[in-house]
Parts: structure tokens; C-alpha cells; sequence
């Protein structure tokens, strides 16, 4: 049987036990171990019988407070969706120039309209709605499909290109890919495009023919004037707002590939309200900035 | 090393070896044309390597019966440097992770480097990477040590320590090429569990049958928690991963779980690898290590057995904790988190009788950089586990979760704890194994003591604060009752600490990668120097250690 020994350094027992020159003290269990792990039982054994904790077959314990975290949400979706009512039920009823009219109001909808805009929409066209390569600056563009207060939202509600029955669809044919046009033809009317919108050095005979070629394929969805046409979402070419980039060789490569852009869709993702607030939201963000 | 292994263990090895290559041939040509043909090829590549290891030394003449006076060292040799290897990896990328998110380009439009296969290439990396080769190699040096018996063949520790590395190679390159089933800690698909679990089976076995000849009459409380590492993991793993493969021939598999029972099998599984992986297994080398170089006793063997039980059997309770608010029920929750709450009893009690062996050696302490990263893990450990404890509580995980206070307190327990005294035991036991008085550069192991400590706070505190700024960002309400913040909103706001967490990773690693220095330089200098023979059973003076 092993003798203990005493550690001089603690004076404390050793098991007797040794490996490899490890020894183990027989110090007793520190009191404030024992004292906490009594403290700790003790606080799960009082949450146990408050709140739902053991299963019992088929049911569990319900504790006696009688909380479960489905009703807690539930009353807590409740009780915001009540405090929210006092200006949600405004924005619901009113109409678009009435809410715009309401200061109180447009507060609120810009407080909560920039939160739905940073999280839903802001991947695409930027925080400040600055846009980005293949997505257009809503904060400033031209609209493409018209800026009424029920158009922006349609357009929010069916999406672009989307999975929306409803829907907007616009589609731009890839001029080079599909060899609609030759190469010429696609240069000269690149450069035609160009010189709307910039000061061109191309020579009068190539923006002649140019202009030619767009007359032939490009007014039926652009305008005569290259303005655009809002009823098919095609951009206004003479300005200086761009999806997909300015320069010449931007503008060669949207004519060959063509152009669809998507946006989704946010009638299952946003409620009514929600898609209001947007709509507001981003025409007051035009305003402020234009 | 070939010439330490018998005959009949070279023949079996050989033979091992050629029915892997062949399957892995199989694996090859039934899946040409899915990713698992690549891991037949990855299985042949290495069955051919270690066949030309074993054939170099095949006809060598037999180990001397007198081999059997002494432990055998040689698998816990290369599976420390092995370790600090994949230590050096895995933190590589870990920290290449952390300058992802700092600078989302640093993908390079790559698919392999992107942020979703890189991350789990860091966890495996640096947890079974390191941390298992480092668990495996020092397992098998105190196993001998404590019972005073050597490994029971020669073999099938090798068989271990490298099959397991297959299957840590397998997972990784797998999740380079896109595959996973998608459990955290558990990516590695159908084939790579299985292999695991034949590894992992000769493992326990080799620890049963040495325990079986033991020439101590007690079984020293390293093992217990060595042994408790072995087997829950070998539970979890199997449970875990109960799946059904597409096709025999094909990568892809179906868990038998779904949905909320799904979840709960697998956070069940994941805070038990936390558990007895990255918690068990290392206070098992804690146990071992810290007496030995403090040079003083246990400072209580009833504290040490009520943390073991309470460890042991509050954990396996504490899963649920990683769902809350979520679809499982209430019930569940509030068992893990009150059984989380108790555990933080025995988890201090470990941490207190493990800094209470330091009384009388504190000067130790002060000196010894090698002793103070072990101390310190004791106390990440101690912190982490209160934090923890504190993060389970249903109410604070409201604010915790899905937020970087998780990430923060994973690497309070992986930096400060596992990587700690995992590198303060690589420190001791590297000498005793190549028998030199000491490691090669104390001045670098301070180094490294110092870069590790700044790397580790630096993460840990910018990880709080981003955790907590964005868990109140998520939550903050305007006057209007809705979300004052954006998700956007809470990245900005994380990009400073996100910076801070990347740069103290990077001196982490900068530390890890000294320290490697200093083990090959500490090897180089026993090639150097002929000093005796392996270590003598039962004989700690001459041994050395
Ligand atoms: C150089 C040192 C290290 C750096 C820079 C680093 C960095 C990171 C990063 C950036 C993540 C991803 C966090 C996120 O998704 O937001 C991560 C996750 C993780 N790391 Fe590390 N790491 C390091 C060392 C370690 C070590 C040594 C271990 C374990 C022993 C470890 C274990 C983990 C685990 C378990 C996760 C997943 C955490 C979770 O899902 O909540 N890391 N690490
Ligand atoms: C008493 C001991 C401990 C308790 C009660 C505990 C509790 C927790 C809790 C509540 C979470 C957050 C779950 C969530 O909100 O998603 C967590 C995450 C985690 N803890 Fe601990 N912890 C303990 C000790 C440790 C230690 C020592 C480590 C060691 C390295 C560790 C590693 C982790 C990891 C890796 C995760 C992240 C899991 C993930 O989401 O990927 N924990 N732990």
C-alpha cells in the first residue's frame, strides 16, 4: 500500500501514489468549489421549475411561469407591430403626396427607409444609392421606367427581368455576338453613340454612318431623339449617366454582348408597407440630392 | 524508424500499405468523373511514398529484444514536428481568412481560395491539424511515462499517426475542390469518416492494450482525460456523421438527420469536440507537463477527480446552448444552458488545481518562458471557460450570437488555451526526446512566449469589442421602433477591428513559426550530439526528464 508523504512547500499529505516523478497532494476540495458548485445546481434547480426545462415522454415540464419562446416572440412582434401602428397605419392610408406633405412622417420614413435601403437594396446600387457597374445611381439617374410615386414602387413590386410574373422585361440584343451587324457598323455607330453624350474627334463621314445604322436598329426601343423610352426601360443615350460605362470601348461592348440586367422582385420579400417606405425613401433621397 | 519495427510489423505494413494503394486505385478509376477521384489518387500517392519509406529500410536486421526495456519514441517524434507543421498552416490561413475580411479582393477570383473553403481549411488546419498530431504524439509519450509500459507494438502507432494525417490531408484538399457536408467540424465527407473511425478504433485500442499492461497500479489523471478524448470523440464522430453517399462511387453524401434534430446532433457534436478535443485531450497534456516542469505535485487529486466527472458529465448536456432562439424547443435550451452555468464549477476547479500546483514554483514561473506558457494557458483556460458559461446564458447569447464575441472567445480558448499549452508542452517535452539538456534557444522560446501573448490579446479584445458593437448595432431601435442600422452599417463598423485581429493573428503566427525554428534547430543539435538510447522504462533520472 502506498505511504503518503508530507510537502514541505504546502504542507499538505501526498497521495503516495507517483508516475514518472509526479506526485498528487491529498489536498481537500477547496470549500469555494464545493460552496459554487452547491450555488450553481441551485440556480438551475429554481430555473427549472420556473421555466420549460425537463422532457417527460411525450410533453416536457412547463415551469411555472408558464413562458415559452414562441409566445414571447409572438407578443413581442405584437407589441412592436402596435407601437408602429401609430404612423405605419398614415403611410398605409395615405397617399404618396399626403405623406410627402407630413414632416413627422417623412422623418420616420427616412429613419426607417434607410435602414430597409442599407439591407436590401444597397448590394447593388450602393449605400447612397450611388450605383455601380451594371447597376444604375437611383439616387440621381433618370428614371427608365418613370419616376411616378406608383411607377417607382411597380417597378419595386414586379422587379426587372425578374421571376415576377408581372414582371418588367427589357432586353438589349447582343448587335456583335449575334452578328446582327458587321464590325464596321458596330464602330461607327459606337462612335455615334459616343458623340451624344461627349465631345467626339470621330470623323463626320463615321458618325454619319453611324447615325445611319441607329436609325435603322436602335431608334425602336431608344427614340429617334436617343432619348429613351420609358414604357421598355431603354436608357436616355445623350446624357451623362451610364450603367455600364461611358468611354468608347463601354459603349462598343453593350452594343456587342447587348444588355439585360435583373432586378429582382420584392413582392414576397417586403410587405406593402415596407416597399411604400422604399418608394418614398428613395424620392426623398433624389430631392435632397438633386 | 523502419529499422525499429519487426519483420512481421514491416511485412503487415507493407501489406496495409498495398491494399490502401489499391483502393485508393478504385477510388480513382470508379470516380473519374467526381471529385473523389482525385482523393484515389491523393490515397495512391501516399501509400506509394510511405511503400518506398518502408522498402528503404525493409531488409534492415531485426530491433534487439533489448528495445523492449525501453519506450518507444519515435511516432510522438514525428508527430511533434508534424504538428507544429500543420500548426504553421493552418495559422497561415487563418490569418489569411482574417485579411479576407479586412480586404474581400484577397480571394483572387479564385474558387479554391474563396472565403467559405479557406475558413474550414483554417479550423481543420490548426484543430486537427495541430492540435490532434499534438494530442497523438504527446498521448503516446505520457501513456508510456505514467504506466510504465511500453506502446504495445510498433506498428500500430504509425498506423495511427499517419493514418490520421491522411485523413487530415483528405478533408483539407477536399474542401479546396469544393467538397463538405456542410457540419462545422465535421466537413469531411462519407470516405474520410470512415477511414477516420478504423484510425481512430487502433488508437483507443493501443491505449487500452498498454493500459492492460501498466506496471503502476493507479491510473494517472492524464489518462483519464487522454482516454475520455479517445472515446467521446470516437462517439461523436460516428453519430455525427451517419450518412447515406449519393452513390458509392461519388462524394456527396446525405446526413440521416434533418432539420431541428439535424442541428442538435450537430451542435451536440460540436461543443463536445470543444469539449473533449480541444478541452480533455489538452488537460490531459496539462496534467503530464506542468508538475513535471514546475517539479512540483498535483496540488489536489480530489480536486482533479471531481473536475474530470464534472467535465465529463455536464458537457455532454451543454450543446443546445449554440441554438438558442432558435427552432428547437424551449426545454432543450434551458437544459443547456443550465448545464452549461454548472459547468463552469468543475472547469474553474481544473484551472485552480492546475495554478495551485504552481505554488512553491513561481519563481519557475518568472524564469522559465517554457512553464509560463503553461501558466498562462491555465488562465485563457479559466477565462475562456467563464466566458463561456457567461455567453450560455440565454440572455447574453441574445446579444453573443452569430456576432465576432463567438469568434473572440473561440480563440480566447484556442490561442490562449489549446495553442498555449500546446507549445508550452512542445517546449518540455522536445528535449526530453531528443535528449538534450534543454531547447535550443531559450531566448527564442521568450520570443515566442511574448509574440504569442500579444498576438492573442490583441485578437481576442478586437474581437470583443466588434462583437459587441455589432450585437447592440442588430438590436438598436430608433423612435420610430425599427432597425437603426443596416447590416452594411455593422460591417463598416467592424472594419477597424477586423484589421487589428488580422495583424495580432500575424504575430501569432510569427510565433508559431519561431518556435519551429527552434524545434529543428533542437533536433539538429541531437544529430549533432550522440548522446545514449532511447529513454529507459521506469527510469525518469535517466531519462532525463
Ligand atoms: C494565427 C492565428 C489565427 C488566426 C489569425 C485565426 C483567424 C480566424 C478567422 C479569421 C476565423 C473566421 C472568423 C469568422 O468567420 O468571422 C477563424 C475561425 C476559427 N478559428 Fe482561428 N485563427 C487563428 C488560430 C486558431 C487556432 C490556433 C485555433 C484552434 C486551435 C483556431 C480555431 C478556430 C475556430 C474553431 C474557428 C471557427 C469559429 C466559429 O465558427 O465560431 N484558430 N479563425
Ligand atoms: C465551460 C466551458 C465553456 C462553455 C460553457 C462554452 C460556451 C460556449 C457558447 C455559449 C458559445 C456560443 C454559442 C453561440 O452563440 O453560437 C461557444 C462557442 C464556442 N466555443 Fe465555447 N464554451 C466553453 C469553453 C470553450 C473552450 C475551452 C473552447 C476552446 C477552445 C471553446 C470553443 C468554442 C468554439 C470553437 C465555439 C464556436 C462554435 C461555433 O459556433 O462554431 N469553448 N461556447
Amino acid at each position: 500500500m502506498s505511504v503518503g508523504e508530507r510537502d514541505p512547500y504546502t504542507g499538505h499529505m501526498t497521495t503516495g501514489h507517483e508516475w514518472n516523478g509526479i506526485k498528487e497532494l491529498n489536498a481537500p476540495v477547496p470549500k469555494a468549489v464545493l460552496f459554487f458548485l452547491a450555488a450553481t445546481f441551485i440556480f438551475a434547480l429554481g430555473y427549472w421549475i420556473l421555466m420549460p426545462a425537463w422532457p417527460t415522454g411525450v410533453a416536457y415540464t412547463r415551469g411555472l411561469l408558464g413562458i415559452d419562446q414562441r409566445m414571447t416572440v409572438a407578443e413581442s412582434v405584437a407589441a412592436a407591430t402596435r407601437d408602429r401602428a401609430v404612423w405605419a397605419q398614415k403611410v398605409i392610408d395615405g397617399d404618396y403626396a399626403a405623406v410627402q406633405a407630413d414632416v413627422a412622417l417623412m422623418r420616420t420614413v427616412r429613419q426607417t427607409g434607410r435602414t430597409l435601403f442599407g439591407d436590401n437594396c444597397a448590394v447593388c446600387h450602393g449605400q447612397q444609392g450611388q450605383g455601380g457597374k451594371g447597376y444604375p445611381a437611383i439616387a440621381k439617374a433618370p428614371w427608365l421606367w418613370g419616376g411616378e410615386p406608383e411607377t417607382v414602387a411597380e417597378t419595386i413590386r414586379v422587379g426587372i427581368n425578374a421571376a415576377h410574373p408581372d414582371t418588367r422585361v427589357s432586353q438589349m440584343m447582343a448587335f456583335g455576338r449575334d452578328n446582327i451587324l458587321e464590325r464596321p457598323e458596330l464602330l461607327k455607330v459606337a462612335a455615334y453613340v459616343h458623340s451624344l453624350s461627349h465631345k467626339s474627334d470621330a470623323p463626320a463621314a463615321t458618325l454619319k454612318d453611324g447615325k445611319a445604322v441607329f436609325e435603322a436598329n436602335c431608334v425602336a426601343c431608344h427614340g429617334d431623339d436617343a432619348k429613351g423610352k420609358r414604357d421598355v426601360g431603354a436608357p436616355d443615350l445623350t446624357d451623362n449617366f451610364w450603367i455600364y460605362g461611358s468611354d468608347l470601348q463601354g459603349i462598343y461592348e453593350t452594343i456587342y454582348r447587348g444588355r439585360q440586367g435583373q432586378m429582382p422582385g420584392w413582392e414576397n420579400r417586403l410587405s406593402s408597407l415596407e416597399r411604400k417606405i422604399l418608394t418614398l425613401y428613395l424620392l426623398d433621397l433624389r430631392q435632397t440630392r438633386n | 524508424m523502419v529499422t525499429q519495427l519487426t519483420q512481421n510489423e514491416r511485412f503487415l505494413g507493407l501489406i496495409i500499405l498495398i491494399a490502401l494503394g489499391c483502393l485508393g486505385l478504385v477510388m480513382a478509376a470508379a470516380g473519374q468523373h467526381d471529385p473523389i477521384g482525385m482523393h484515389g489518387w491523393l490515397v495512391v500517392v501516399c501509400s506509394i511514398v510511405m511503400i518506398f519509406v518502408l522498402a528503404n529500410g525493409y531488409f534492415a536486421p531485426e530491433p534487439s529484444e533489448a528495445r523492449l526495456e525501453h519506450y518507444y519514441d519515435d511516432p510522438s517524434k514525428v508527430g511533434i514536428v508534424v504538428a507544429m507543421l500543420w500548426a504553421i498552416f493552418g495559422m497561415f490561413i487563418g490569418d489569411w481568412v482574417a485579411w479576407q475580411l479586412v480586404y474581400p479582393d484577397l480571394t483572387f477570383d479564385a474558387a479554391w481560395s474563396s472565403f467559405g473553403r479557406i475558413r474550414p481549411a483554417h479550423t481543420t488546419g490548426v484543430i486537427f491539424g495541430f492540435g490532434g498530431n499534438a494530442l497523438i504524439a504527446t498521448s503516446f509519450h505520457v501513456l508510456q511515462r505514467t504506466t510504465r509500459a511500453r506502446l504495445p507494438d510498433q506498428l500500430s502507432p504509425w498506423f495511427v499517426l499517419l493514418g490520421y494525417n491522411l485523413f487530415c490531408l483528405i478533408a483539407i484538399s477536399g474542401y479546396f475542390m469544393g467538397i463538405t457536408q456542410s457540419k462545422e467540424y465535421a466537413e469531411p465527407e462519407w470516405y474520410a469518416d470512415i477511414w477516420l473511425v478504423i484510425v481512430w478504433v487502433t488508437y483507443f485500442l493501443i491505449y487500452l492494450r498498454t493500459l492492460a499492461r501498466r506496471r503502476e497500479p493507479h491510473i494517472y489523471v492524464a489518462n483519464w482525460y487522454y482516454m475520455a478524448f479517445i472515446l467521446v470523440v470516437a462517439i461523436l464522430h460516428i453519430v455525427n456523421n451517419l450518412a447515406m453517399p449519393i452513390a458509392w462511387n461519388q462524394a456527396k453524401s446525405y446526413s440521416a438527420f434533418s432539420g431541428v434534430q439535424d442541428a442538435m446532433t450537430q451542435w451536440w457534436y460540436g461543443h463536445n469536440a470543444v469539449a473533449f478535443f480541444l478541452t480533455a485531450g489538452f488537460l490531459g497534456m496539462m496534467y503530464y507537463y506542468m508538475p513535471k516542469r514546475a517539479g512540483r505535485p498535483i496540488f489536489s487529486y480530489r480536486l482533479s477527480i471531481i473536475s474530470f466527472w464534472g467535465i465529463t458529465f455536464m458537457y455532454m448536456w451543454a450543446g443546445s446552448h449554440h441554438l438558442h432562439y432558435t427552432a428547437l424547443p424551449h426545454w432543450v435550451q434551458t437544459l443547456g444552458m443550465t448545464f452549461s452555468v454548472m459547468l463552469l464549477v468543475p472547469s474553474w476547479a481544473s484551472a485552480t488545481n492546475a495554478l495551485l500546483t504552481l505554488n512553491g514554483a513561481w519563481h519557475k514561473v518568472r524564469d522559465d518562458a517554457t512553464l509560463r506558457f503553461m501558466m498562462m494557458a491555465a488562465i485563457f483556460y479559466g477565462l475562456s471557460t467563464f466566458e463561456g458559461s457567461f455567453m450560455a446564458i440565454r440572455a447574453v447569447n441574445s446579444l453573443s450570437h452569430y456576432t465576432d464575441w463567438t469568434v473572440g472567445h473561440v480563440h480566447a480558448g484556442a490561442l490562449g488555451w489549446v495553442a498555449l499549452i500546446t507549445f508550452g508542452s512542445i517546449y518540455a517535452v522536445v528535449p526530453w526526446l531528443w535528449k538534450q539538456p534543454r531547447m535550443y534557444s531559450p531566448k527564442l522560446i521568450e520570443w515566442h512566449f511574448w509574440l504569442a501573448m500579444a498576438g492573442t490579446l490583441i485578437y481576442v479584445f478586437a474581437m470583443w469589442n466588434s462583437g459587441v458593437i455589432q450585437g447592440l448595432m442588430w438590436r438598436t431601435y430608433n423612435e420610430s421602433g425599427t432597425l437603426s442600422y443596416s447590416f452594411i452599417d455593422s460591417l463598416v463598423a467592424m472594419h477597424p477591428y477586423y484589421f487589428a485581429r488580422a495583424f495580432g493573428g500575424l504575430l501569432f503566427l510569427l510565433g508559431a513559426i519561431i518556435g519551429f525554428y527552434n524545434v529543428l534547430m533542437t533536433i539538429r543539435m541531437a544529430a549533432n550530439v550522440e548522446t545514449g538510447d532511447e529513454a529507459v522504462i521506469g527510469n525518469p533520472a535517466a531519462a532525463g526528464e
